[in-house]
């Protein structure tokens, strides 16, 4: 029994079917505990204020925007190298999952960067990069769009992915050296020296947690509906034919 | 129990509501989107076998 | 493959093959500027260099979607494929037919179009030099970006939503490498990563290209 046997369409179909609820409902409780704890029983920053409540959904968000898209770019090869469907499948499904943590770390950003910087946007590097990334997105998802055949799309769709990720980290590194921030450093890292302080870390770990649970079950969900589409296409066509 | 954000409750507040609701609309999007999914397969299996 | 080089100069200076509306559109934007920042000297002179980077790129952009089309309308694109050379310098060489017809072109047009927005006197080298560094990247990237939307009808707008994303780096360097040289300051760095999108770019998308080609061609 090897582990790909997981991703035959019917077996997926069996084995998410019975945890779909629990990932939904593992995610619903982390992100309503991290959100409530940061956001009425965390102290205000001394220098930001009640601003940094903003970081339990700036951050996460933020991570999960790179992370999807890294998923997707490992689900595109194992599609390229190994034709399993369900991976393909999985990589469209992820994508708007991916959009939206964008949009919400750019938002949020722009939000929390008008009191801080005294403005909502600036072409510092961090934000740059996520707009391009934005822009990335959009281009995955119109080319899926675009195609009617199911394969060719997938085909196309990861080609254009990985190419798009060496371009994208060329325009991560272009555009650090392109302007100076203001954005600050990471904010999360294994050296305890540079986090930040316990009070803020703790619910911000929770609200990770939360994030990533809720991508999971979504990209679960989704590839869930890209299955049974691609089910309801194969009979439509069979029904064509006789 | 609102605690008090001092001056900068909107952009808290903003923030927090863009965030919710962009949520709120990809999981119900994707929700929906299974559920017609879900119906169109079931009529389509019906279809097969009847 | 040089054979197939000549064929597609052939076609592009023919009349009708679309050779030089390219240049047309070049002079029409960088002409439109002014009328939509206004004539102050100073501050034409300050975007001069980033406006001929954008009005370049969107060039170049403009004939991607001949690259492969019509040779796949009319069905030119199976035999060439099934001809005794692999895809890959098919691809190879339909960019450089794109580069000789449109960045050749472009590189020379850019330094006289740079008299029109009072291009500081210091940079008019590097304009020349940058875009004859960066353009054939800008002409590879859209080949792969042309061969991926080849099979879609009305793919050209598509086409510019893929293919734009992938030119930020080579214009983010490009346009460094001349307002770094307009200011007297060390360019060399930004010049040698605008050459080394070019050689990655050369080095790996006719490869992606061809992938893409036979995806399409199936």
């Amino acid at each position: 029994m090897s582990l790909w046997e997981y991703a035959n369409p019917k077996k997926f179909m069996g084995w998410t079917g019975p945890i779909l609820p629990w990932a939904f409902g593992a995610a619903g409780v982390c992100l309503v505990t991290g959100l409530i704890w940061g956001f009425f029983f965390t102290p205000d920053d001394y220098r930001q204020g009640s601003t940094v409540k903003i970081i339990y959904l700036h951050v996460p968000a933020a991570l999960m925007a790179i992370n999807a898209w890294i998923m997707m770019l490992v689900a595109s090869l194992i599609w390229l190298i190994r034709r399993h469907h369900v991976s393909a499948l999985a990589a469209k499904a992820a994508a708007p999952v991916g959009i939206t943590m964008t949009l919400i770390a750019l938002m949020t950003g722009a939000i929390w960067g008008q009191p801080m910087w005294g403005t909502y946007w600036a072409w510092d590097p961090r934000l740059t990069s996520f707009l391009i990334l934005f822009l990335f997105y959009l281009g995955y998802m119109a080319l899926w769009a675009a195609i009617d055949d199911p394969d060719t799309a997938a085909d196309l769709t990861s080609v254009l992915c990985m190419v798009g990720s060496v371009f994208a980290l060329l325009s991560r590194y272009a555009v650090n050296f392109w302007n100076q921030g203001l954005h600050q450093g990471a904010s999360l890292s294994l050296d305890k020296e540079e986090n930040v302080a316990d009070v803020f870390f703790f619910p911000l770990l929770v609200a990770i947690a939360g994030f990533v649970l809720l991508f999971f079950a979504l990209v679960l969900l989704r590839t869930r509906t890209e299955i049974r589409s691609r089910r309801v296409r194969a009979l439509q066509l069979r029904e064509g034919r006789r | 129990m609102i605690p008090d954000l001092g001056k900068y409750a909107a952009e808290v507040g903003l923030a927090y509501a863009v965030s919710i609701a962009l949520l709120v609309a990809i999981v119900g999007l994707s929700w929906r989107q299974s559920k017609r999914q879900k119906a169109a397969l079931d009529a389509a299996e019906a279809r097969k076998n009847g | 493959m040089i054979a197939l080089l000549l064929r597609d100069l052939r076609l592009a200076t023919r009349a009708g093959g679309g050779f030089g509306l390219g240049l047309v559109f070049f002079l029409i934007v960088v002409v439109l500027v002014p009328f939509g920042v206004g004539p102050e000297t100073e501050i034409l002179s300050k975007i001069a260099a980033g406006i001929l980077w954008v009005a370049a790129l969107l060039a170049a952009l403009l004939s991607l979607d001949r690259i492969f089309a019509l040779d796949f309308e009319d069905g030119a694109l199976t035999l060439i494929a099934t001809a005794p050379i692999p895809l890959e310098a098919v691809g190879l060489a339909k960019a450089i037919a794109h580069w000789l017809t449109t960045g050749l072109a472009l590189t020379v047009a850019a330094p006289v179009l740079g008299v029109l927005l009072q291009l500081p006197s210091g940079a008019y080298g590097f304009v020349a030099l940058t875009l004859l560094l960066g353009t054939p990247a800008l002409s590879m990237i859209g080949t792969f970006g042309a061969a991926l939307t080849v099979g879609i009808r009305r793919g050209g707008l598509l086409l510019s939503l893929l293919v734009l994303p992938l030119y930020i780096p080579t214009l983010i360097f490009g346009a460094e490498a001349v307002r770094r040289g307009a200011q007297g300051l060390d360019a060399t760095t930004p010049l040698l990563m605008l050459g080394g999108i070019t050689a990655g770019a050369f080095a790996m998308l006719p490869f992606a290209t061809a992938a893409v080609l036979r995806i399409n061609l199936r």
